[in-house]
């Protein structure tokens, strides 16, 4: 059984608890941070597993790369404080069971993107960034063979993630690739950093979406038409696995002419998108992510924001219409980099 | 040419009838699982003139009238059991009357409930009718005829209890109408004349529903969607009623499907709110999600799913591709809401013993006062083995709901037999007189309600 690498001498050694102490959701000093966090390794109950909202931002936080977050779900899973209620877990369970027959596998011999769990937005998948790209997971039938599972890192079952991901990385490899372009961060995440630190094997190396776009626009650099537009970035949970990619984010703005605004909420202090919040057991779960959600939004208009660019799917079902709502656009980071090449973006049907 | 045939196109002209055996091909079956029976004559009127002009000649001649709405009561309702007519409504569509401020609307037999809603979407924005989950173009006289109900069977009960006035082709030829409207009122009110009660629930069997006037009720601004979720069966009746209780749920459904697999073996219910604005709607969203259920929150045993704006309607069709083929049917009953729970799991038996991913789906109607509850079955058109087996399945079901102490709702003819098999004698005898008195030669809709027998 693949088993967490946790090191609690690291947090022994820490001074700054960092993990705990930046959290934005739990307010706690360093000596009762440091306390908690050993308890929570020692299998002991503690009230941060009852409060965490699960938004993996201590994963980045940790100075020593301790993996806190993995840490804290395992426990809650071992200790049964879970995080949301009983049928909203068994949901997200079923969810990822594949239903509609086995998916076709072509051999690629190269480099491919994994749409993973969300083949039904393939329609952002088109023009010249993505021309003659292969594309895995593109069946919305399937999708579910190429689900990373990370998700249930939410819902405190790493014992899912762990059944299930071996047979996602066999299904992918069975493509014969050797670049695996992740349309989420989630996937990205799961490939580079929960696999490192449970020890499952990786066989092919995973690309972030960002790097690719930008890569692919410094290769169409003569087509960018600056776009001149004020945007605010909604940071994804799961990006929180990835901080060194977040460079990306800038490098593709500053590419295509966009401004992106300063806010108080971004980069580390980012909030989350509320989707998991507001489902959570712990009494006032609902206004809580509301609170998020509106000082999230809020946030981005003083700034000055138009636009509010996304890459993960879930924030985007769940803020997307909200920003709307208050006059931002709300758009795919693809889309607007399609925008920036003087395509159509195809979420503007 | 015949002289029926000739008879029908001197009323509605040649391009409105048709004998051509592709075009009575369609007109043969509907969705479900019912045998094809092929009619003789596919008839599309434009008025209600014609119509008693067809049914003054079916009557003379003897010939069965089969009248057709949508066509979608999946049941075998308007399939033509002893050939005759076909009588296609769905020309009778105009929207004749939006009366604000008495909230109603007089609508020509083939108006669609996605006219009506698109309708007054654009017109009377302030004004909604309670729409069914069917597919739109199921139509407004067709959906009361069965008791149909729809996204606000909650607060305002059966569609057929939305009714304030019907006109009627009787069986002879006459015309009739019911209601404020029967008087040179305007369609404003169904009481407080006396109680005809001749036409709704008898599938055609008595009339033709030629115009329909149905409640509107306030549209609010913000309407939307609001989903929630629990394990355990046997709650789905305290969250009902509680639910209920709040008066602030303009529907609420529960459902469970094997398909897809997110909702496998739990209970999800969608709940619709509106508002006028944000502040009402956080306020009745506190008391719903934050005070009504947050004890199963707290608890784990329900979970809150968000709350999204825009109406979810209930979409049983989905299931038609369960099994490939794109067939579906289902058994829809009235049952008290405290048997969700045995309804769900009896349900779950029939389909697994039968092979068939199992769909349930419970609606609230009148406060709590029942639940619309059905099982629906998929099945592969191409298949005659999956048909049968969907086939025997809606039958157990239709003894279930019996055997439970429900009604069958819309029910086929296995349904009506076994409905009638159970009548109290009296009723039954009245049933008869009222049959014979206004359909002395049995031409409506033959096979359906068939009491004379």
């Amino acid at each position: 059984m693949y088993e967490l690498k946790f090191d609690e001498k690291k947090c022994l050694r820490c001074k700054t608890q960092d993990c705990l102490i930046k959290c934005q959701y739990i307010d706690i000093d360093r000596d009762t941070a440091k306390r908690e966090i050993l308890k929570i390794a020692h299998s002991e109950d503690s009230f941060v597993l009852h409060d965490c909202v699960t938004c993996y931002a201590c994963e980045e936080y940790c100075p020593a790369n301790n993996h806190p977050f993995y840490l804290i779900v395992e426990k809650q899973e071992e200790l049964d404080v879970p995080p949301l209620p009983r049928p909203i877990i068994q949901r997200g369970i079923n969810t990822g069971i594949p239903f509609r027959g086995e998916p076709v596998i072509e051999e690629i011999n190269g480099q491919v993107l994994n749409m993973g769990a969300f083949a039904d937005l393939m329609y952002l998948i088109q023009g010249k960034l993505f021309q003659g790209l292969p594309v895995i997971s593109a069946d919305p039938r399937k999708m579910m063979h190429y689900f990373c599972q990370l998700m249930y890192l939410h819902y405190a079952r790493t014992s899912v993630i762990k059944e299930r991901l071996p047979r996602i990385i066999e299904t992918i490899t069975k493509h014969k690739v050797t670049e695996v372009i992740c349309f989420h961060d989630e996937c990205y995440g799961t490939y580079t950093s929960y696999c490192s630190a449970v020890g499952i094997n990786v066989p092919f190396k995973p690309v972030h979406f960002f790097e690719f776009l930008f890569n692919r626009l410094s290769e169409l650099k003569n087509e960018i038409r600056p776009v001149n537009l004020k945007v605010a970035y909604q940071r994804p949970c799961s990006s929180r696995l990835s901080s060194d990619k977040l460079h990306f984010v800038y490098d593709i703005f500053k590419l295509i002419g966009a401004d992106h605004v300063e806010r108080q909420y971004v980069d580390e202090n980012a909030l989350c998108c509320g989707g998991t919040i507001q489902g959570q057991r712990r009494e006032g779960s609902r206004k809580r992510a509301a609170d998020v959600q509106r000082i999230n939004i809020e946030d981005m208009i003083s700034a000055g924001a138009e636009f509010c660019i996304f890459n993960c799917p879930a924030c985007y079902s769940t803020l997307g219409a909200m920003v709307a709502q208050r006059g931002l656009k709300p758009i795919f980071m693809s889309d607007l980099c399609r925008l920036a090449i003087g395509e159509k973006p195809a979420g503007w049907r | 040419m015949d002289s029926i045939h000739q008879a029908l196109i001197e009323i509605v002209g040649e391009e409105q009838v048709s004998n051509r055996p592709e075009e009575l091909y369609i007109y043969s079956f509907d969705l479900g699982t019912t045998e094809p029976h092929r009619p003789d004559y596919a008839v599309a009127p434009r008025t209600t003139e014609e119509i008693q002009g067809i049914v003054k000649l079916a009557n003379k001649e003897k010939i069965p009238v089969v009248p057709l709405g949508g066509g979608l009561s999946l049941a075998g309702l308007a399939v033509p059991f002893k050939g005759g007519i076909a009588l296609d409504l769905k020309r009778m569509d105009s929207i004749i009357e939006v009366n604000e401020e008495a909230r109603y609307a007089v609508v020509e037999c083939g108006v669609s409930q996605g006219q009506l809603t698109t309708y007054l979407e654009r017109y009377y924005p302030h004004l909604t009718h309670s729409e069914p989950g069917a597919p739109p173009q199921a139509t407004i006289a067709g959906n009361v005829a069965i008791h149909g109900q729809g996204d606000l069977a909650h607060p305002y009960g059966f569609n057929s209890d939305m009714v304030n006035g019907l006109e009627v082709v009787l069986p002879t030829g006459e015309i009739c109408k019911f209601g404020s409207c029967s008087i040179g009122a305007s369609w404003f009110t169904q009481h407080p004349l006396p109680d005809l009660g001749l036409f709704l629930g008898w599938s055609g069997a008595t009339g033709i529903i030629t115009k329909v006037s149905l409640r509107l009720f306030p549209c609010k601004s913000i309407r939307g969607t609001g989903l929630f979720v629990v394990e355990n069966e046997e709650l789905v009746p305290e969250v009902m009623y509680k639910l209920s209780h709040t008066q602030m749920a303009e529907d609420i459904v529960a459902f469970s499907q094997a398909i897809p697999p997110f909702a496998s073996g739990l209970q999800h219910f969608s709940i619709n709110m509106a508002a006028d604005s944000e502040k009402e709607l956080e306020f009745k969203q506190e008391i719903i999600w934050d005070d009504t259920l947050g004890e199963y929150i707290r608890s784990g045993a329900g979970g809150f799913l968000g709350f999204v704006r825009g109406l979810q309607r209930p979409q049983v069709s989905k299931t038609s591709d369960w099994r490939k083929g794109g067939g579906f049917e289902y058994v829809g009953s009235i049952m008290p809401v405290k048997k969700y729970p045995e309804c769900y799991r009896r349900g779950r038996e029939i389909s697994e013993r039968h092979d068939i991913p199992y769909t349930v789906l419970g609606r609230c109607i009148g406060a709590a006062h029942s639940m619309m509850f059905s099982w629906t079955y998929a099945f592969n058109r191409a298949d005659p083995e999956t048909v049968k087996q969907a086939r025997e399945a809606l039958h157990e079901t239709d003894d279930l709901v019996l055997e439970l102490g429900g009604t069958i709702w819309k029910p086929g003819l296995y349904g009506q037999k076994l409905a009638m098999e159970r009548l109290d004698p009296n009723t039954l005898k009245l049933m008869k007189k009222v049959k014979q008195l206004l359909d002395p030669n049995g031409i409506m809709n033959p096979g359906n309600w068939e009491v004379s027998q």
